[in-house]
């Protein structure tokens, strides 16, 4: 059909000479004092200017909340669309443009309550788009209902008596997808937000990072127990692919499985390192174990679950077109004559 | 062709409206298109009307799984697949039974005679063999063991039974083409092409012949029946359904436009052919997204839209009520798409395989806030491709979601079309925004559209969404007097649309008794009714509408020029609702029909009568 290519021909910015900067846009950002979200927002502009890609081939998608005000403050292209759905939003751009960077903002509720469904979609179809879901176990943007993500019996505005719905792990939701990567950082540690990033950039496919996130306004203090350092030792629990699971003072305590692929915590001194699980990202069955270890019985994992590659949707679709169109090539208009007869 | 009995020269007829009914499983839809497909090659004017279950396999023999394919044909121009029955082919009780109230007095009922078995009586309701009864007196009937004779004349293929018997249908056919005078060579090598040399491509020949010859050398009917050639303006012709005809057509939007196209579509009746026939067009760059739901198809509808592509989703009724929302957001961020609606009857899930036009509400008026887009719908099969490209057009010139309303009768209906020439027809090439000099995403040029700007273009970068923007920056903006300008800017954009229309074709008087005014696919039943009527020597024009928002500016003042407006449509009256708000002056008489069906040509016509006689 058209015969030269639909899009204009331009030369594109040097990506070498690109910072922190040019990803600012002009919007004065309005979310709480000591929200989470500014850290995130501080950390992925410091990272775009270092993936070698051109300003302008990033688009960040988002749907509703807090969180999805996101694009608004990225001087890139972008779309703030409707709850729940930017993950069909990312699919459209991408299967047009497997050219562009798309990167997608979504928080807790919009993107496991509004939009579970698409979630599982995108993931499911290895769509190449990065997926920054920022948990903040509440709705900010609609003033501090309960989300699927809420543990049972929170005291929230629509469960004055606390809820009574099981939350979703997001990071399991995403294994259980068929995600080729995984993650899950935390708003206050820059360093391991920047280092998954890069990992999250650098994946060819879906990648879907979680970010714990402080809303102070409805849900203080709900990550205490990774963010604060009296707690942090105890609680976190650092992965590395090929390195046994230890946490705690000293790395003194690590994660084995009993016969009956159930975790439990052992002491390292008294029953060596040998006895633990070692993380594997290219193994699904370990990262699926890894991502039910849950607080407060478990120390909670931060980093990457799994890393696996895999076609992705977008590149497998351009290339069907690319095959197809190398074959048979048929003008539209024989299609449009195709079975005709002509009346003299 | 056409010889027929000894002696007895074919008697020459000019139209003819024949329908095949049987079993979902007894193959009438193949044979209808085999017929259909002969008489369009014998120069007849005609249309088709496909009539299947929503079961998909209802139980043999059953009410239920009663499928039924009928064409109508002529010497004269068609404008229906007919009102009333000429010929029933009728392949087992349950056929007869569902179909029977449409034949004719005194029209040929052929009915499988071997069917007509207890079984099969009583899974259609019937207490004794209606073919011995007064139920049939009305009618010329003729019972044909069509099974046995289908037996034996495949015989020498040594098929299993079951297979044995399922060519029966080609025996039907090959009667039907005897009665008509047709030649069967198109068929021959239909079935020549599609077996090679397996068995079952010589059965299915044999059982053809068969039911010819049963025809000619039986002498169970006294004569066969010629339909001459239609005076049909010369030209190439093709066969086309109205699903066909919207895949090319959004197609022909591409090339037009120059722009890639991107289809994101979710499965529903009666429009999923139009997503299996874009999915077999990858050779020609066509990308289709089988999205998880209707709002994720409409959604990465918008995402393609935005990064630079044409941009079309097909749904049907119930699916364009999820697709609200995001219909919304490209009013919002003025993102071009194509938002096509094979109409069916509803509410909910409605009559699934049945048609209606009762969406234009919903396609008008249904999302939040004050949504203007503009509406459009097809009026035949074949206007399908030339609706699309519209729709196509308006959408990338005015940068607006754009509604295209077609409905099931369309969607599977099939009509002669003259094949246009892609070269010969205006192009509307889109140019997107480079230059970043003065460059703002909410800018507008003289038709009110705002600059397309796709991510990849230096310096352009730029959010939208769904917040409301302040016009030009296009930043977020909660200032009431903005939100004001804007609503009002995007309303008139809308309305700006009736600027590029050319003007409006009254067909038939043009001035005078009344203007029957329509819109989709009741053109033929319309021009039918219509002509029914012409001997009366009233003054009658007829208006059938592709643009219903914004309804074209001659509109007016063609309507006074008719002393009264009658607005037949498949739904309560939404169209004459809209007139009579939009022009209070105007009585509009509405007369409309739910019954899941088209109009017939007779309803119009009646109608016309009672209001030119009543008032
Ligand atoms: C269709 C629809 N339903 C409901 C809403 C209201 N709404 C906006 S944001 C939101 C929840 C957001 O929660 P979350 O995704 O956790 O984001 P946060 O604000 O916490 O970042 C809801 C229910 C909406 N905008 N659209
Ligand atoms: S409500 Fe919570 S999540 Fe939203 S901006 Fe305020 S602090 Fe952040």
């Amino acid at each position: 059909m058209p015969t030269q290519s639909a899009y204009p021909v331009v030369e594109h910015t040097d990506p070498a000479g690109q910072t922190k900067q040019d990803f600012t846009s002009d919007q004065d950002v309005r979310w709480c004092p000591g929200c989470g979200d500014y850290s995130i927002l501080a950390q992925v502009q410091k990272l775009m200017p270092t993936l070698g890609i051109p300003k302008e081939n990033f688009v960040f998608v988002s749907g509703i909340g807090c969180s999805s005000r996101f694009p608004y403050y990225m001087n890139t292209y972008g779309i703030h669309s409707i709850h729940g759905r930017a993950p069909a939003v990312a699919t459209g751009i991408k299967a047009v443009r497997p050219d562009l960077s798309v990167w997608l903002v979504t928080g807790d509720g919009d993107g496991l309550s509004i939009g579970g469904n698409h979630l599982l979609h995108v993931l499911r179809r290895n769509v190449d788009v990065k997926i920054l879901l920022f948990n903040n176990q509440i709705y900010g943007l609609t003033k501090g209902q309960y989300s699927p993500t809420s543990p049972l019996g929170k005291k929230a505005k629509s469960t004055p008596l606390g809820s009574v719905d099981y939350p979703l792990d997001p990071v399991s939701v995403a294994l259980g997808a068929g995600a080729t990567f995984v993650a899950r950082t935390v708003d206050t540690n820059v360093k391991h937000i920047e280092a998954t990033l890069k990992r999250a950039a650098a994946h060819k496919g879906s990648a879907f990072v979680e970010i714990y996130q402080n809303c102070p306004i409805f849900n203080d203090a709900a990550f205490d127990f990774l963010t604060d350092k009296s707690q942090k030792e105890d609680n976190e629990l650092v992965l590395e692919h090929g390195k046994p699971l230890r946490f705690g003072p000293n790395g003194g305590r690590g994660i084995a499985l009993d016969g009956s692929l159930t975790p439990r915590i052992v002491d390292v001194t008294t029953e060596g390192e040998d006895k633990l699980l070692r993380h594997d990202e290219t193994n699904e069955m370990v990262s699926l174990v890894v991502s039910r270890l849950k607080h407060p019985a478990f120390p909670v994992p931060v980093g990457v679950f799994r890393a696996v590659d895999r076609p992705s949707y977008d590149v497998m679709m351009n290339e069907q077109v690319e095959a197809a169109s190398q074959g048979n090539k048929k003008s539209l208009q024989q299609l449009i004559d195709a079975g005709s007869w002509t009346v003299a | 062709m056409g010889t027929s009995s000894p002696g007895k020269a074919p008697e020459q007829v000019e139209s003819v409206a024949i329908r095949f009914a049987g079993d979902s499983g007894d193959g009438m839809q193949l044979v209808g298109t085999q017929f259909t497909s002969t008489t369009a090659l014998a120069g007849n004017d005609l249309a088709t009307l496909p009539d299947f279950p929503a079961e998909i396999r209802a139980p043999a023999g059953s009410l239920a799984g009663v499928s039924g394919f009928q064409i109508n044909f002529s010497s004269n121009p068609v404008f229906t697949a007919g009102d009333l029955l000429d010929v029933l082919v009728a392949m087992n009780p349950a056929a007869l039974a569902r179909n029977l109230k449409d034949l004719k007095e005194g029209g040929i009922l052929i009915a499988n005679s071997e069917a007509f078995n207890a079984k099969n009586l009583e899974r259609a309701g019937y207490r004794e063999n209606p073919l011995d009864t007064a139920v049939v007196s009305a009618y010329r009937l003729f019972k044909v063991d069509v099974t046995a004779l289908t037996l034996a004349s495949v015989r020498a293929f040594k098929l299993d039974h079951r297979a044995a018997t399922r060519c029966k249908n080609f025996f039907a056919l090959g009667l039907i083409y005897w009665l008509y005078s047709r030649s069967m060579d198109a068929t021959v090598q239909w079935i020549e092409r599609k077996f090679g040399d397996k068995v079952l491509g010589q059965a299915n020949l044999a059982a053809l012949r068969a039911g010819y010859n049963y025809g000619e050398t039986t002498e169970m009917f006294d004569h066969a029946y010629e339909v001459r050639k239609a005076a049909i303006t010369p030209g190439k012709y093709r066969n086309i359904s109205g699903n066909e005809a919207l895949a090319l057509g959004l197609m022909a939007g591409s090339e037009l436009s120059g722009l890639n196209l991107f289809l994101g579509s979710y499965p529903i009746t009666p429009a999923s052919d139009v997503l299996h026939m874009l999915s077999n067009m990858k050779a020609l760059g066509v990308r289709t997204f089988q999205a998880e739901d209707e709002i994720a198809a409409v959604c990465a509808c918008l995402g393609a839209a935005y990064a630079g592509a044409l941009a079309a989703t097909t749904t049907s009724g119930p699916g364009m009520a999820l697709k609200a929302e995001a219909m919304g957001l490209a009013v919002m961020t003025e993102l071009p798409m194509v938002v096509i609606n094979v109409q069916r009857a509803g509410p909910s899930t409605g009559m699934p395989t049945k048609t209606e036009q009762a969406d234009l509400m919903q396609a008008m008026f249904g999302r939040n806030g004050e949504s203007p887009l503009p509406v459009l719908a097809a009026r035949t099969p074949g206007d399908c491709f030339h609706a699309a490209i519209e729709a196509a057009r308006i959408a990338v010139t005015y940068m607006t979601p754009v509604v295209l309303l077609t409905d099931g009768y369309l969607a599977n209906g099939a009509e002669p079309w003259p094949v246009p020439n892609i070269d010969a027809m205006p192009r509307f090439p889109v140019s997107f925004r480079t230059d970043t000099e003065g460059f703002k995403p909410y800018l507008r040029d003289a038709s009110l559209a705002r600059p397309w700007a796709i991510p990849g273009t230096p310096g352009l970068e730029h959010r939208v969404g769904g917040l409301e923007k302040d016009n030009g920056t296009g930043n977020i903006s909660y200032d009431g007097a903005n939100h004001e300008a804007m609503c009002r800017l995007r309303a008139e954009k809308v309305a700006r649309v009736a600027d590029s229309l050319p003007p409006t074709v009254v067909e038939g008087a043009q001035e005078g008794d009344l203007l029957v005014l329509g819109w989709g696919s009741t053109y033929g039943s319309i021009s039918g009714g219509i002509h029914k009527v012409a001997a009366r020597n009233l003054k009658i024009g007829h208006v059938q509408l592709q643009h219903i928002n914004p309804l074209p500016k001659d509109l007016e003042h063609i309507m006074k020029r008719f002393r009264r407006v009658m607005v037949p449509e498949l739904n309560l009256g939404q169209l004459a609702m809209i007139l009579r708000a939009r022009f209070p002056e105007t009585t509009i008489h509405s007369h409309t029909k739910i019954q899941g069906l088209p109009f017939r040509e007779n309803d119009i016509a009646k109608a016309i009568i009672q209001l030119l006689e009543t008032n």
